[in-house]
C-alpha cells in the first residue's frame, strides 16, 4: 500500500496525492488533491464544506491513513468549550495532591499542581503536543457558537496554544488540520480567512460511477453507470433530502443483495426507500419517475 | 503574474466578494507550488484562497475564464491557423456536393451535421472543431464593440438550429418502447450534451472578446450582480431561480437561530445532586460543579406575510422561506392577508410542492375582505380576534412581511401591540427602501413602535443580516403605554 511519508510528502504532485488517496479508497476529483496538495505545502488548515454525506470526513481518514498519521478527532457540538477541545486541569489529582501533603509551603505545591502531569489533553492540545505528526479532524465547525471559533484561531494560524499557568505550547510538529461544515450557519471571517476553502458537491456521474465501482467492486460496471444517472436525475428533483453518496453506495448494496443484474422501473421503486430518508419524498421522485 | 492576479483581485471585489489582504498574499503564495500551465491547478489555488462562500464560486469561475483559461491563440497567428486547418479537416466530411468552403458561408448545413454526429458519438475532437468554426464563421463577431457576447451566442446557436439538433438527436437515442426510466434518462443526457455545447460556444466566444479586448475591459461587460444582491422586487427570472436555490438553506438557518434560546452564555442553574455526586470522587469537596443544561426550545414561528399586488415578487419570496421552514420544522404557523387574513399552515409542509402551495392560497385562502387592497390595520384586527389566542405564546416569535402601505386605512397599531405584547418577539421585514418609508400611505412608523426590529429585506445579503441578528437575545424595548 502506498504511503506518502512526511519525506515524500516533500516532493509529491497533487497526482501522487491523488493516487494516495485512491489507495486508500477515496477517490478525489482533481480539485480535491490540488487543495490537499496545497494545503501541505502552505502549511494551512482546509475549510471542507459541502452537502451532508458527499464525503468530507472521509478525505480526513483518507488523508491520515494516506500519510500513514494518526488521525484526532474533535467532534463539534454546540456547548463545546475549552475543557473540551483544549485542556483541563486534573482537579482531583490537584485535590489529592494538596491533601497528601499538608505540611508543604503553598508555593510549592502551587508550582507542581500547575505542571504538565496535572494537565488533561483534549483533541486540540494532544494534536499540537503529539512528536508525530498528526491529522487533526475538527468536525462540523458549524456547529459549535461564534464565540468557540475563537478557540481555534490560535491553532489554525500559528499552532500554538496558550495555557496561562504553563505559558505558550508551540506544535512539536505541525499537524495537518482539515475542519468541515455542513454550512448550516456563517462562520467568522476570521476562521475562513486563515484556512484554505474546499466545497465539495455531489459528484459527477463518471466519479459516482467510479466510486461505487471501488466501494463495491462486486458491481456490474453497467449496473454502476445507470444507478449513478438515476441518483443525478433524483438530486435535480426539488425534494427535502438529496440523496447522498453514501446512501447510493447503501443502494448498490442492496441492489446486491437482490440481485438486480439491470434497472428498470419496479427495480427503483422497489428500493426508493434505500435512497430517500422521507416518505413524502419517495413518493414524489416515484410519481415523477413513472412520467407523471 | 502578480499583475494579472491584482486585476483578478479587484475584479472579484467589483463583484462583491469580499477579499483580504491576506487572502491576496495567500493567493501569492500558492501561485509558487502549482504549475502556472495547469488550469486546474491554477483556479484550485486562487478558488481555495480567495473565495471563502460556494455561492460565490459561479462568479469566481466567470472572472476566472475570462482572466486565466483563455488567453487563446490570437487570430491569424500561426497557431490559430494550424487549429483551423485540423478543425476543417475533420470538418470535410460533412461538407455537401458544392458548399462553399472559406468562412464567409451563411449557410451551416455541414456544421448542424457535423455537430449532431458529434453529440450522437460522443466524439470530442469534433465537437471542438464544430464550436471552433461555427464561432468563425457565424458568431459575425465585430472587433471593438463593448458587448459580452449574449448576442453572438444567439446568433451562433440559431444558425447550428440547436432545436432541430436536440429534436433529431433525441429521435436517434430515445428508445419509444422503453420504459419510461429509461427514456428520462435519455432526456436527461441530451441536455446534458447540448448544456457542454452551450458552455464550449459561450468560452469560445469570451475567449475572442479576451483577446479583442483585455480582460478587465470584458469582465466588466459580463458582470452580474451576486446572488445575495439581487433586488428581490426587480429580479429578472433567471436570477430568481438562483435566489430560490440559496433560500432553502438559509430558511433552514433562520429557524434554528431563532430556535436556539439563550443557550450560550447562561449554563442553566446548579444540579445540586449532580454535583454532588461528583464531589464523591474528590474527598467531598465540590470542585466540579455540575449545571443543568437549558433544553432549547423548539422554534415557534409565526409569519404574517402580505400578499397584495404591490408586493407579489417579495410575497413570492417570503412564502419560500415559510415554505422552507415548514419543510424543517412543524411548529410554524403561516398566515397570508391582504386586506383580510387566512391561515395558510396546511398548504405547507414536508413534501408539498411549492407551485401548488402557491396555487392554493391563491384560490382557497379567504384573504380578501373587500376590495383586495391592503389593509393592515383590519387584517392585524382579524388576526387579534381569530388566531392570536391559539397560535401565539410567550414563546413565539413573530414576524411580520410587508411594505406597511395600507391604503390610507386606519392602521389600527392597537391590534398590533396585542399581538406584541403576547409574543416573544415581533420583527418586521420591509421590502421596500428605508427611504420610502413613512413616505404616502406607509405605516411603517405607526407600527414601528410595536416592534423589536423593523429590517429593510431587499436581497437575500440583508435576509441573512436579519438571520444572524434574530438570534441575539435582545432586551426588548420599551414600549409606549398608550
Amino acid at each position: 500500500m502506498p504511503l506518502l511519508h512526511s519525506a515524500a510528502m516533500t516532493s509529491a504532485t497533487p497526482g501522487d496525492i491523488a493516487d494516495a488517496l485512491r489507495a486508500q479508497g477515496y477517490l478525489p476529483d482533481e480539485r480535491i488533491a490540488q487543495v490537499v496538495f496545497l494545503a501541505e505545502r502552505l502549511d494551512k488548515p482546509i475549510l471542507v464544506e459541502g452537502p451532508a454525506g458527499v464525503g468530507k470526513t472521509e478525505l480526513a481518514k483518507a488523508l491520515a491513513a494516506a500519510l500513514g498519521r494518526r488521525l484526532i478527532r474533535l467532534q463539534c457540538y454546540e456547548g463545546l468549550d475549552e475543557a473540551k477541545a483544549l485542556y483541563e486541569w486534573n482537579y482531583r489529582k490537584q485535590l489529592l495532591r494538596i491533601q497528601a501533603d499538608e505540611q508543604a509551603a503553598w508555593s510549592e505545591i502551587e508550582e507542581d499542581i500547575f505542571s504538565e502531569p496535572f494537565l488533561l489533553t483534549r483533541p486540540l492540545l494532544e494534536a499540537i503536543r503529539s512528536v508525530d505528526p498528526v491529522v487533526l479532524l475538527i468536525d462540523e465547525i458549524d456547529r459549535v457558537e461564534m464565540e468557540t471559533e475563537a478557540l481555534l484561531l490560535e491553532i489554525l494560524s500559528d499552532f500554538q496554544v496558550s495555557i496561562p499557568e504553563l505559558g505558550t505550547i508551540k506544535a512539536v510538529s505541525r499537524p495537518m488540520v482539515v475542519l468541515t461544515s455542513n454550512n448550516t450557519r456563517e462562520l467568522s471571517e476570521a476562521l475562513k480567512r486563515r484556512c484554505l476553502f474546499l466545497h465539495i458537491a455531489y459528484p459527477t456521474i463518471e466519479r459516482e460511477t467510479e466510486i461505487l465501482l471501488t466501494r463495491v467492486p462486486e458491481l456490474p460496471e453497467s449496473l454502476a453507470e445507470s444507478m449513478s444517472r438515476v441518483v443525478a436525475s433524483i438530486r435535480s428533483e426539488p425534494i427535502r433530502k438529496p440523496p447522498s453518496v453514501s446512501e447510493s453506495l447503501d443502494w448498490a448494496r442492496t441492489l446486491l443483495a437482490l440481485g438486480v443484474e439491470r434497472l428498470d422501473d419496479d427495480a427503483v421503486n422497489d428500493t426508493l426507500h434505500v435512497l430517500l430518508k422521507y416518505q413524502s419524498d419517495v413518493e414524489k421522485v416515484a410519481a415523477s419517475l413513472a412520467g407523471d | 503574474m502578480l499583475g494579472i492576479l491584482t486585476g483578478f483581485v479587484e475584479e472579484l471585489r467589483e463583484v462583491g466578494i469580499p477579499v483580504s489582504m491576506v487572502e491576496t498574499i495567500d493567493a501569492a503564495r500558492a501561485l509558487e507550488h502549482v504549475d502556472l500551465g495547469s488550469r486546474s491547478g491554477l483556479k484550485a489555488a486562487l478558488g481555495s484562497t480567495l473565495v471563502k462562500n460556494a455561492r460565490h464560486h459561479r462568479a469566481f469561475e466567470a472572472a476566472f475564464e475570462v482572466f486565466f483559461s483563455l488567453t487563446g491563440p490570437v487570430a491569424g497567428s500561426d497557431e490559430m491557423e494550424a487549429r483551423r486547418e485540423a478543425a476543417m479537416a475533420l470538418l470535410s466530411g460533412f461538407r455537401g456536393g458544392g458548399g462553399g468552403g472559406g468562412g464567409d458561408s451563411e449557410d451551416a448545413s455541414d456544421l448542424v451535421a457535423a455537430l449532431l454526429r458529434s453529440l450522437r458519438d460522443r466524439d470530442e475532437p469534433l465537437l471542438q472543431a464544430v464550436v471552433r468554426t461555427a464561432v468563425d464563421r457565424l458568431a459575425g463577431i465585430e472587433p471593438g464593440r463593448p458587448v459580452g457576447g449574449a448576442y453572438y451566442m444567439y446568433r451562433v446557436m440559431r444558425r447550428l438550429q440547436i432545436d432541430d439538433v436536440e429534436q433529431e438527436l433525441l429521435n436517434a437515442l430515445l428508445d419509444v418502447d422503453a420504459p419510461s426510466l429509461e427514456r428520462r434518462l435519455v432526456v436527461e443526457e441530451v441536455q446534458r450534451r447540448l448544456e457542454q455545447v452551450r458552455e464550449m460556444v459561450r468560452s469560445e466566444i469570451r475567449a475572442r472578446l479576451v483577446a479583442d479586448r483585455g480582460p478587465r475591459a470584458v469582465a466588466r461587460t459580463l458582470r452580474r450582480p451576486l446572488v445575495e444582491d439581487v433586488d428581490l422586487s426587480a429580479a429578472t427570472r433567471d436570477e430568481l431561480v438562483e435566489v430560490e436555490r440559496v433560500i432553502h438553506p438559509l430558511s433552514r438557518r433562520l429557524a434554528t437561530r431563532l430556535s436556539q434560546r439563550r443557550r450560550r452564555g447562561a449554563r442553566g442553574r446548579l444540579d445540586v445532586r449532580r454535583t454532588m455526586r461528583a464531589a464523591l470522587s474528590t474527598g467531598g469537596v465540590p470542585a466540579d460543579p455540575r449545571f443543568r443544561r437549558p433544553r432549547p426550545g423548539k422554534p415557534e414561528i409565526v409569519l404574517l406575510c402580505d400578499i397584495s399586488g404591490s408586493v407579489a415578487t417579495f410575497a413570492r419570496f417570503t412564502m419560500q422561506i415559510v415554505y422552507g421552514i415548514a419543510a424543517q420544522f412543524s411548529r410554524v404557523r403561516s398566515y397570508a392577508f391582504i386586506d383580510s387574513i387566512d391561515e395558510v399552515t396546511g398548504f405547507f409542509g414536508p413534501g408539498v410542492d411549492f407551485a401548488e402551495a402557491m396555487r392554493r392560497i391563491g384560490t382557497e385562502a379567504e384573504v380578501v375582505w373587500l376590495d383586495g387592497h391592503s389593509d393592515y390595520g383590519n387584517a392585524f384586527g382579524r388576526f387579534r380576534d381569530a388566531f392570536l389566542d391559539e397560535a401565539v405564546t410567550s414563546r413565539s416569535t413573530v414576524i411580520v412581511t410587508g411594505d406597511a402601505r395600507s391604503n390610507y386605512h386606519d392602521p389600527n397599531a392597537a391590534a398590533l401591540r396585542a399581538i406584541a405584547r403576547r409574543a416573544r418577539s415581533l420583527f418586521w421585514l420591509n421590502p421596500e427602501p428605508n427611504r420610502y418609508w413613512d413616505t404616502g400611505d406607509s405605516l411603517m412608523g405607526v407600527y414601528a413602535p410595536w416592534c423589536d426590529a423593523v429590517y429593510e429585506v431587499r436581497s437575500i445579503r440583508q435576509l441573512e443580516r436579519f438571520v444572524e441578528r434574530a438570534a441575539v437575545p435582545t432586551v426588548r424595548p420599551q414600549r409606549p403605554l398608550a
